[in-house]
Formats: structure tokens, C-alpha cells, sequence
């Protein structure tokens, strides 16, 4: 046996596979997929930016790809004073929206001021067996810098077995008696159907979104 | 044919390509790098530091219009002294001054470790601020060997010369008493100059140990 072939018969192992040391390719510059399990767990699925815009809806991309779907909302801006931002799911592709709802919501409030800084819950927020929008912050001020920014993070919503839980955590400002204030919404509860949600609504309770972008992440398990 | 010859025939197409179960390295350890094409998912890290009797961490750069959503995660931050208040500050100037004003909110959760001394959600009025700097993240963390914060803040489209900037944070904490702390902050930085920069310390004292890293969120 040659010592090339030697050297190459060494690179095995009895069963005929390729030992670690045999590959020596540092880029695999070949490689254009890994497996998933090797990827990160944030995958953008897609995004859209409000102009104007009465609603923004994601239609497609809401399935069994991933377990948890997350929301990033980036400077939503709303085109009238002290309107909320709200959201509702759909089990018909976004033909409709008004999934029974239960789910609570507090927020801290802390102005520049410093006259006002509070901890509460807010049974005007919250819904009991709804089909309203569910709210995911109060009044946003609409001055030119002001607005909001969070998450809203939904679990399994292809389930055909489980309600489907909800988590939404956003910062906003708010103009209060003449004094700005940060505002950290706090909501959460669960969509109360056993159908699968393919579709998510968000519009301000009143006017439109002026500004803004929603990006749709999928998380892997 | 010997045995070794013939194995490794069978792991060979006849078209002369090595079938996919003649690898088995998992983890294909000599990897140093991935072609650009590669979707290697959209929390990507920026970058690492890591705390060794550090006065402070500061993120200098990889703020940018890069991405829209950026995400620290403190990890096993730990105190050289008891008692400490972890804090942070933006910069405007790539880190030459940390003077942007904020204002936040603050409330935990607290548990003791004797289930009898504290088990209550409140918020802290002492440790928000209204349109100043630097703004605290977490109430007071022990320097036992064990005792640490874990978690995660996020800040929301930094560049914009537009909006203020939002930002929030969760940080479990093991506090002095001994007990659970779960902090939850939030507010923005009172500014429309882009932020390139941001420092974490803790009140007095080094930042004896822990690791903070820096995720961009993709946007395409």
C-alpha cells in the first residue's frame, strides 16, 4: 500500500466513515444550508411599514413552521392624539377578526415631571370573554418623536387543541395634563378557541397608524 | 478487497459521492466560517464582553441602522460588592459622554428565600428616573460567591433621528436579603440624535465577573 492511499485508509474508520481530522475545509465554502437545528431560533418571516395606514394585518406566514411567532413593533406612530394600539386574531385567513378573548393588563407610568409614577392594573384594558380588539398599550400621544416600541409574542397558534396564549410588552409616551411620560404596557391572556390562528390585525382604536413598522419573527423549538 | 476498503466503498455513490452517512462529525468542529449565502437565523451577535474587576462595560460600536431591534443579555453579572445597583447610560457621541436624559419606569417582584419576610410586586419610586441619567436596571444584587443577574434588555431602533427611543428590560437578580428579585424597566432616552453608545456599571464597585452580549435583530 502506498503512504498516500495509507494516510488516506488512516482517515476511516472500520465502518467506512470519514473521522473529524479527514475534513480540513474551515469555510465549506460549498455549504448553502445548515440544518435547522444549527440555526438561530429567530427567523423574520416578514415585516410591513404603515403610511397612513388603518390596519396593518399579516395574512400569510402565521402556521404549524413555528411554535412561537413573535411581533416586534419599531416606532409605531399614530396619526390622532391618546389613541391605543390594538390587535385581534383570525381563524379565516384575516376574512375576519374578533377571536373570544380573556386577558389582563396593567402598565407602570412615570412622567419627566416626576409627578406621577404608579403601578396599576387597568380593568378598563382588559377583556373578559371578548371578541373587541385586545389592547396592547393605552394612549399615544401622536407629537412628532413620541410613540411606541415592544413585542407581542404568540404560542402555537396552529394548535387545534390548546387556546392560544399571548404575551404583549410595549413602552410608549404619553402626554398626561400637559406632562410626557413613559408608559410600559403590560398584557397577556389567551385567544379561547381550540381552531387554528392564521392571521393577526393591528390598527389604533381610533385613526390611523401614521408610522411604523411590524416585523413577523418565527421561533424555533 | 480488505474490510476498510469495502466500507468505505459502500459509503461512496456510484457517481463517486460520499453518501452523507460516511461524515460523522456532528459538529464539525474545524468550521471556522460559513459561506454569506448561509441562513444561519436572524438574531445575530455582535458582539461579547466579558467583566474581570471591570469599572464598567460599554458598547461602543455596532449601534447603528444596521438593525432596528437590538438585544443585550447580561450573563452571570456579578458584584465585588454587596448590595449593588446595576446602571446604565446612552451615549449620542460614540461614547465620549453618557449625558442622555431618560425617563423610566420601574416595579419588581420580590420573594425571600424564608417564604415569610417578603413576597409582594411593587413599584420602586426610588429607583426610576424622570428626564435624567444614569437609570438603574435591577435593585440591589449580593456579591456571595453564587449571587448574580441574568437577563435581557432591548432598545428600539437606536438610529432614529426621528422618535425617542424605547427601550425594555427583565433582570432576575439574587439581592443581598437573600430573595428572588425580578425587575422589569422600561422608558425611553429623550432624544432624536442617533445612539452609538451605552455603559453599564454597577453603582460603586467592579463588575467582578459576567459576560454581556450584543444582538442585532435582523430587518431583511
Amino acid at each position: 500500500m502506498g503512504s498516500l492511499t495509507r494516510k488516506f485508509a488512516n482517515n476511516f474508520t472500520t465502518g467506512g466513515v470519514y473521522k473529524p481530522a479527514a475534513i480540513t475545509n474551515n469555510s465549506l465554502a460549498n455549504i448553502t444550508d445548515i440544518p435547522a437545528a444549527a440555526k438561530g431560533k429567530l427567523t423574520l418571516i416578514s415585516s410591513q411599514t404603515a403610511s397612513a395606514s388603518a390596519s396593518i394585518s399579516f395574512t400569510s406566514g402565521i402556521d404549524s413552521t413555528y411554535p412561537i411567532y413573535r411581533f416586534e413593533f419599531i416606532n409605531m406612530h399614530p396619526a390622532t392624539d391618546n389613541a391605543d394600539l390594538t390587535f385581534q386574531g383570525s381563524t379565516n385567513g384575516g376574512s375576519s377578526y374578533g377571536i373570544t378573548t380573556t386577558s389582563t393588563y396593567f402598565e407602570t407610568r412615570h412622567s419627566e415631571n416626576d409627578s406621577v409614577a404608579q403601578l396599576a392594573y387597568n380593568t378598563g384594558f382588559d377583556l373578559a370573554q371578548s371578541t373587541s380588539y385586545i389592547r396592547g398599550s393605552g394612549s399615544i400621544t401622536n407629537q412628532n418623536d413620541s410613540g411606541l416600541s415592544g413585542v407581542l409574542t404568540i404560542f402555537n397558534p396552529s394548535s387545534t387543541i390548546f387556546v392560544k396564549h399571548f404575551i404583549c410588552e410595549i413602552n410608549k409616551m404619553f402626554n398626561f395634563s400637559g406632562s410626557f411620560e413613559s408608559t410600559h404596557s403590560l398584557s397577556a391572556g389567551y385567544l379561547n378557541t381550540t381552531s387554528s390562528i392564521n392571521a393577526f390585525d393591528f390598527k389604533m382604536d381610533t385613526g390611523n397608524i401614521d408610522d411604523g413598522t411590524i416585523y413577523m419573527y418565527g421561533i424555533g423549538a | 478487497m480488505g474490510a476498510i476498503a469495502r466500507a468505505l466503498a459502500n459509503s461512496i455513490t456510484t457517481g463517486g459521492v460520499v453518501q452523507a452517512s460516511a461524515i460523522n462529525n456532528t459538529s464539525v468542529s474545524s468550521v471556522t466560517a460559513l459561506p454569506s449565502g448561509v441562513d444561519t437565523g436572524d438574531l445575530v451577535l455582535i458582539s461579547s464582553q466579558t467583566a474581570s474587576s471591570s469599572a464598567s462595560i460599554e458598547f461602543t460600536s455596532g449601534l447603528d441602522s444596521t438593525y432596528d431591534s437590538y438585544v443585550f443579555k447580561f450573563i452571570n453579572c456579578h458584584p465585588q460588592n454587596d448590595g449593588r445597583y446595576l446602571k446604565f447610560q446612552f451615549s449620542t457621541d460614540g461614547g465620549s459622554t453618557y449625558t442622555v436624559n431618560m425617563t423610566t419606569t420601574f416595579f419588581n417582584a420580590i420573594h425571600s428565600e424564608d417564604d415569610t419576610s417578603y413576597a409582594l410586586l411593587q413599584y420602586e419610586t426610588g429607583l426610576d428616573v424622570a428626564q435624567s441619567y444614569p437609570a438603574d436596571l435591577i435593585g440591589s444584587v449580593g456579591n456571595d460567591n453564587d449571587e448574580n443577574l441574568c437577563g435581557t434588555f432591548q432598545l428600539f431602533n437606536p438610529s432614529s433621528t426621528t422618535f425617542v427611543k424605547h427601550f425594555i428590560s427583565r433582570i432576575s437578580s439574587s439581592h443581598d436579603f437573600p430573595m428572588a428579585n425580578d425587575n422589569f424597566v422600561a422608558g425611553y432616552a429623550n432624544t432624536t440624535s442617533a445612539i452609538n453608545g451605552i455603559k453599564f456599571n454597577f453603582h460603586t464597585g467592579n463588575i467582578d465577573a459576567g459576560t454581556i452580549s450584543l444582538y442585532g435583530v435582523k430587518k431583511s
